[in-house]
């Protein structure tokens, strides 16, 4: 479904040779849920960016080839790619509190894409963002439909985000740190949220996350990054347990356990 | 958005940015410069008598014994710009530091602290500038009276809100960081905090509201002394000069032209200078 | 074991909505509250957002209003916060913002200030090259360095770490931890350890106590935790772990 070939991202405000991503190739399957791991400034979210189309021309430079169901997204007009976006690839961001609007009322906002990609007439709109929410499994989706986005609580609010993202049925669904700033107990459902629409829709899902832990939880396959370039990619229990880069050695050493103690 | 705040966080892009020449920066400083040096040579010596009156030189017009030409009372006219320049200047100068002192200190203490000071003296912020501030301004000089220093305290009690009303916000915003937090729990005390840990933090707010200031009460001053309240005649400044340029706009249209050129160059350069000085803090 | 510190019935409110003319309403946030932490012990605190532990910690420094007792068995405690932006003063040098509990306390001549800033930074890993340098220069690790060379160059015995690793990466996380760990054995210190991540409280504690809306809900050491919870808080919070 997803192909990446030798993608470069260049910042223009960087020296020039100092590339954010240094030629990565990635492939996804339909219906997979892949994990990219990475530390801060490892270039997995503007990975990401570049995927949803959300890197602005002014001050990134892009090569390579991002085919997306045989459609190479960074040779396709800007049309193509807006009619793409939103509808068979959504992003759900890490902070929920400033992905929503804070003066509208959270459903309109659910159904946004709905408003862009179809022309569905307003009932049927709210019907599907109802549908939606209820997918997400937001208790009482008629009462959150009428809420602020500051009404609801953080966990509430990213299940309106994934519910957002999930209207149209995309094909794709990229969640960039969707758990981090959530507590660990709403992490769980978040992440069981995911493992269900997965499962129910097919949706592929590229899960970024500098927590393993998480993504071990969730994802088939990972993919490392580190300082722009794909160190190594297989599946999850592969790289846990025989990874091959001394670089992701050192990071599944790092993670906090019990046997570390004393 | 959200990709751009993590990008700028970055050190090294604040540092590449920071390569680039700061044109701002030296345009600022020669224009300023410019200024400066007309001035402070203007204390010391002058072409001709800044008062020194010649009935047959009346309205000349830009030549080689005169290079800016004469006025009406056939005064030279680069000697009282650079006469008036200063006392513009040193005017300006006064009433930013009133007002800028005075405002920052109210500034730091309402945002600081809050409450009913804060209520009570952001309020009376609020009323001064709710009144047309030339209206105020005469208001206040039929109680003070007239005259150059009177100008300078009147003016720089107007701009006190602007500076504090700016520094409260910045000091609030301030207050809830963590870093007054830790240093309330080594054992600081207020005072400490808000002027040795907050206040350096506000420059950057306070930099270019200084400038605006500036230029505000450069053309606060043209404006006093236009309508015949502030610098007396004889002496010069450019709000003065301007104001008697005006009357003979179409005999020599350069007495007004060059007037409002030095009114320019001083504006200009320091809002270039503190623009400069901001680029160089941020990288 | 010596208690370091004893809070005995705390009860801690914030005011809501207050201004200049109402006092607003008064939400109480911590529920008797009986804490003790012994000399070199690392206690853990757990609990989600709005359980109450950053009061707790606020409370403990005397930062809010609380009834009850807090009894110190030491000097001033002192705090490392979570962000490492927005906890170090933007205007400061490195050199600088070490030194400024020094030149508060004020018992020290420019020479021993300078000697003992040195020292410190030496002991957090930060080479000379840092000392001049400005916050924002600083990767989130070195900040938080710097952090905690500030909060311990006054030599407490008891420091509150507030979510101190948590916004850093696997791998900063782990030598941020390891220093922690370094400096409590060469200073024989305490620490309250706050986090939400049961797996870095499993690393580093000795007891830990579990809060749930403003209430410890179970307390015990970290291999009791761990091993036998009780509450079904406590287990649900075990389960998102594992």
């Amino acid at each position: 479904m997803l192909d990446i070939q030798d993608l470069r991202i260049h910042f223009r405000n960087a020296p020039p040779g100092k590339d954010a991503v240094k030629g990565i190739c990635l492939h996804m399957d339909r219906g997979e849920i892949l994990g990219l791991v990475g530390e801060s400034g490892s270039g997995k979210t503007v990975t990401a960016m570049a995927l949803a189309g959300l890197l602005s021309n002014a001050k990134t430079q892009l090569t390579g080839q991002i085919f997306f169901e045989g459609l190479d997204l960074l040779q396709a007009s800007r049309e193509t790619v807006r009619a793409l976006r939103g509808k068979d690839i959504a992003v759900v961001f890490q902070e929920p509190m400033t992905s929503m609007d804070p003066v509208m009322r959270v459903g309109p906002q659910v159904e946004e894409a709905l408003l862009v990609h179809t022309d569905l007439s307003p009932q049927e709109r709210r019907q599907r963002a109802l549908a939606a929410m209820a997918d997400a499994e937001l208790p009482d989706p008629e009462t959150v439909y009428r809420k602020y986005p500051h009404e609801l609580s953080g966990g509430m609010l990213q299940r309106a985000m994934v519910a957002a993202a999930i209207i149209s049925e995309p094909k794709l669904l990229i969640c960039d740190e969707p758990t981090t700033a959530l507590d660990v107990t709403i992490q769980e459902g978040i992440l069981n949220l995911l493992k269900k629409i997965n499962r129910e829709k097919g949706t592929g899902i590229l899960f970024i996350s500098h927590n393993l832990h998480v993504v071990r939880k969730l994802c088939t396959r990972v993919a490392v990054m580190c300082k722009g370039e794909l160190l190594e990619e297989g599946p999850v229990d592969e790289i846990f347990f025989r990874p091959q880069a001394e670089y992701t050695k050192g990071l599944i050493a790092a993670i906090p356990t019990r046997r570390k103690r004393g | 958005m959200l990709l751009a705040k993590k990008w700028d966080r970055r050190p090294r892009a604040a540092a590449d940015a920071g390569r680039h020449r700061n044109h701002f920066l030296w345009m600022g400083s020669i224009l300023t410069g410019i200024m400066l040096v007309l001035i402070l040579v203007g204390y010391v010596w002058t072409p001709y008598e800044t008062t020194g009156m010649s009935g047959t030189e009346k309205f000349l017009a830009p030549c080689l014994a005169h290079p800016l030409g004469t006025d009406n009372f056939g005064r030279d006219i680069l000697s009282r710009i650079m006469e008036g320049a200063g006392s513009t200047f040193f005017i300006a100068l006064c009433v930013v530091l009133i007002g800028g002192i005075v405002g920052t200190i109210i500034g730091c203490l309402t945002g600081y602290f809050g409450g009913v000071p804060d209520l009570v003296l952001m309020r009376v912020c609020d009323a001064i500038t709710a009144f047309p501030s030339i209206l105020l301004a005469l208001v206040l000089i039929t109680i003070v009276g007239y005259g150059k220093y009177p100008i300078i305290l009147i003016l720089g009690i107007l701009f006190i809100p602007s500076f504090a009303r700016v520094v409260r916000g910045e000091v609030a915003k301030e207050r809830n960081l963590n870093y007054v937090a830790s240093a309330r729990l080594m054992g600081a005390g207020h005072l400490r905090i808000i002027f040795r840990h907050i206040l350096p933090n506000t420059i950057q707010v306070l930099l270019p509201i200084a400038a605006i200031g500036f230029n505000n009460a450069v053309l606060a001053e043209a404006s006093m002394s236009y309508l015949g309240l502030g610098v007396q005649p004889p002496d010069a400044s450019l709000g003065r000069m301007l104001s008697e340029a005006q009357t003979y706009l179409a005999r020599a249209p350069w007495y007004a032209l060059f007037v409002g050129l030095a009114i320019v160059v001083m504006i200009l350069g320091l809002s270039l200078l503190t623009e400069g000085l901001q680029q160089r803090r941020r990288s | 074991m010596e208690p370091i510190l004893e809070i005995r019935d705390l009860n801690s409110f914030y005011r809501q909505g207050g201004n200049a003319f109402s006092r607003g309403r008064t939400v109480q946030v911590l529920q008797n509250i009986n804490v003790t932490i012994g000399q070199g012990e690392v206690l853990g605190l757990v609990g989600e957002s709005g359980s109450g532990k950053s009061t707790l910690a606020k409370s403990i420094l005397g930062m809010t209003e609380y009834q009850g007792e807090i009894i110190h068995h030491s000097r001033r405690p002192q705090m490392v916060f979570q962000d490492p932006y927005s906890s170090l003063n933007p205007a400061f040098s490195i050199r600088r913002i070490v030194e400024e509990p020094l030149r508060i306390y004020g018992k020290y001549t420019p020479a021993q200030r300078k000697q003992r800033v040195e020292e410190m930074l030496q002991a957090v890993g930060l080479g000379p090259e840092f000392y001049d340098r400005r916050p924002a220069q600083l990767s989130g690790g070195q900040r938080q360095r710097v952090s905690i060379a500030a909060a311990m160059i006054v030599r407490p015995r008891l420091v509150i770490l507030d979510e101190a690793v948590s916004a850093l990466d696997v791998t900063i996380q782990d030598q941020i931890l390891d220093l922690l760990m370094r400096l409590r054995r060469e200073y024989d210190l305490s620490y309250l350890f706050i986090s939400h991540d049961l797996n870095v409280i499993y690393q580093c504690c000795d007891r830990v106590i579990v809060m749930e809306k403003g209430q410890i809900v179970e307390e015990n050491t970290v291999d009791g935790i761990f091993d036998h919870p009780v509450h079904p808080y406590t287990k649900q919070l075990l389960q998102a772990a594992q």
